[in-house]
């Protein structure tokens, strides 16, 4: 498989045109607009907290098929856990997207893990991470505003 | 070479090829590929004579510029103001009218700081159009800020043409004082009839400023002609080094200004009361000037005149268009700005791909262009899309580097586009 199959792998593709967890979330106890200005990407995330859990999370915004297929299977990965568990996994998700994890790390991560194709691209590696950034700023609460540069 | 377009490409007298041949980094090495190379309004690839050019003005007579008795900084000062003298016969102005800077960019802000800054008064008002590069419309924002002056904007219209109607209608209540437009837009390649801008902001008592860095490689560039009152330009987007680049500017205007920036090379005396300031050009270039890279932005100048002006914007001409008919063949391709009269870039989005992915497959595909908003945001918002893809043509660009172009977009479309 060439790096650029690796890149646009089909569940990447397919998060990419039916983002999952799309649109706003009334109600919502956290939001934070992540920013690239580089290539002009945002996304908005939004989370909503039942005490130490992570309820619901929803997401909008435009960017290219990288950060809008990650920032959807981001929502997947991460509704439902404890905030100290989808903080552990956006560390995990950071590794492998740098390419500092270990090949066996990848397994962990499930869906996710289509995103490592990313490595061989490293103008790319910030469209993978904008709405981790932007997640990991609503859940420790340092801003209202996040950007890669 | 199936159609007319291609033809007409091959048809002129002018050998890309030959072109190409002079430049060490389009010319790949055993086992190595290619690269279409598409992204020549960013920057542009250097030829041989440049890169000599740069290489002897380091070796064979290095030093200090206007600041020695030795003779090498005798010979590196003689060769600074040869190439002045060179960069003022190629825009059709006077030596004493040219000061070196690091390029477009800091040209612009030096008149924004010195010009603007003593000018502009509370109330005054600055003429951009929605066509500028940020960098002609972040200088006049500060300026407008620290001198209480308005930023207005003259908008653009469906083609990406600046409506000279609007720049009319805003020059008449009299409170513009400066105009600044690009002569082509780096983000659509359209042309701006800058001759007319210049009559009309004249008649309303205006000056006019040109951001030229996407002319000066592509067509014959005189500021007589133009009649306008600054002009800007930079060395590394006509196959000249990077970090030097020329501003011009009418020497009363020169005369008149204060210095943007204090330093060595800039003063006729200092005392700690008192400091007199250089006559212009010098007195704008404080600190020690880029000699070899003047040097080498002449020879660039020269090697560029020898092509010949006229035959090189002819033959960047044919392949626009070429590429233009290619890339709407490509279902799904929108082209964004569709001016009458363009230069060297076309810039399009391809529906249900993000201009980023493009250029992902582009690249692994050997085919170079630029991605994103090209410091346009304003020209982006107007044609409402985040990004476009843009290609953009030199001198040693080729009919073959417009087919691969097309044909890897037609991958990237087969690939993100189901």
């Amino acid at each position: 498989m060439s790096d650029l199959d690796d890149l646009y792998q089909e569940i990447l593709l397919d998060h990419y045109r039916r983002p999952r967890n799309f649109g706003a979330l009334p109600g919502a106890d956290r939001e934070v607009d992540g920013h690239n200005p580089l290539c002009g990407d945002r996304l908005h995330i939004a989370v909503r907290l039942e005490g130490d859990r992570l309820a619901e999370i929803r997401f909008e915004g435009s960017g290219c098929a990288i950060s809008t297929a990650s920032a959807s299977m981001m929502t997947e990965a991460v509704r439902g856990l404890p905030v100290a568990a989808a903080l552990s996994l956006a560390d995990r998700f950071r590794a492998l997207v740098m390419g500092d994890s270990p090949p066996a790390a990848a397994e962990e991560l499930g869906e996710l893990a289509a995103l490592g194709g990313v490595r061989a691209f490293p103008m790319r590696v910030k469209c993978a991470t904008l709405a981790w950034h932007a997640l990991r700023s609503a859940l420790t609460g340092d801003g209202a505003r996040v950007s890669t540069e | 070479m199936e159609t007319t377009a291609s033809n007409q490409a091959a048809e002129t007298s002018f050998d890309a090829e030959a072109v190409r041949a002079e430049f060490p980094a389009l010319t790949p090495g055993p086992g190595e590929r290619g690269c279409a190379f598409l992204d020549n309004a960013a920057t542009t690839q250097k030829p041989r004579a440049v890169l000599d050019a740069l290489e002897r003005a380091y070796v064979e007579s290095y030093g200090a510029i206007g600041r020695g008795v030795y003779r090498w900084s005798a010979e590196a000062t003689q060769h600074y103001e040869q190439a002045r003298a060179r960069v003022a016969r190629f825009l059709g102005g006077a030596a004493d009218e040219v000061v070196f800077v690091r390029g477009t960019t800091e040209a612009i802000n030096l008149v924004a700081a010195s010009w603007g800054g003593s000018r502009l008064r509370p109330g005054d008002e600055i003429l951009v159009s929605g066509l500028e590069h940020h960098s002609n419309l972040v200088p006049w924002q500060l300026a407008a800020e620290a001198t209480g002056a308005r930023l207005a904007v003259a908008p653009i219209d469906e083609r990406g043409e600046i409506e000279l109607g609007e720049i009319e209608r805003r020059l008449a209540a009299g409170k513009v004082r400066l105009v600044a437009v690009a002569h082509v837009s780096n983000a659509l390649g359209t042309v701006v009839p800058v001759a007319e801008i210049a009559t009309l902001a004249h008649a309303a008592g205006a000056r006019l400023l040109v951001d030229g860095a996407q002319s000066v490689p592509h067509l014959p560039v005189d500021v007589a002609a133009l009649g306008c009152d600054f002009f800007a330009f930079s060395g590394h987007k006509v196959y000249g080094p990077s970090g030097i680049g020329a501003l011009w500017a009418r020497r009363e205007l020169l005369e008149a200004m204060p210095p943007w920036q204090g330093g060595g090379g800039m003063i006729r005396e200092v005392g700690f009361e008192r400091t007199t300031f250089a006559d212009p050009p010098q007195r704008f270039e404080a600190g020690t000037p880029a000699g070899p890279e003047a040097r080498a932005l002449a020879t660039a100048l020269d090697w560029l005149e020898r092509l010949g002006r006229e035959a090189v914007a002819a033959h960047e001409a044919a392949l626009l268009e070429l590429a233009r008919q290619r890339l709407a063949e490509v279902p799904g391709v929108r082209l964004v700005g569709s001016a009458r009269r363009r230069a060297s870039v076309v810039s399009f989005v391809l529906d249900g791909a993000h201009a980023h992915d493009v250029g992902t497959v582009l690249d692994a595909a050997g085919v170079a262009v630029r991605v994103g908003h090209h410091c346009a945001q304003p020209v982006m918002a107007r044609f409402g899309v985040p990004a476009t893809v843009r290609a953009s043509f030199a001198a040693y660009s080729t009919a073959a580097e417009v087919e691969a172009l097309a044909r890897a977009v037609l991958r990237a479309r087969a690939l993100l586009v189901r």
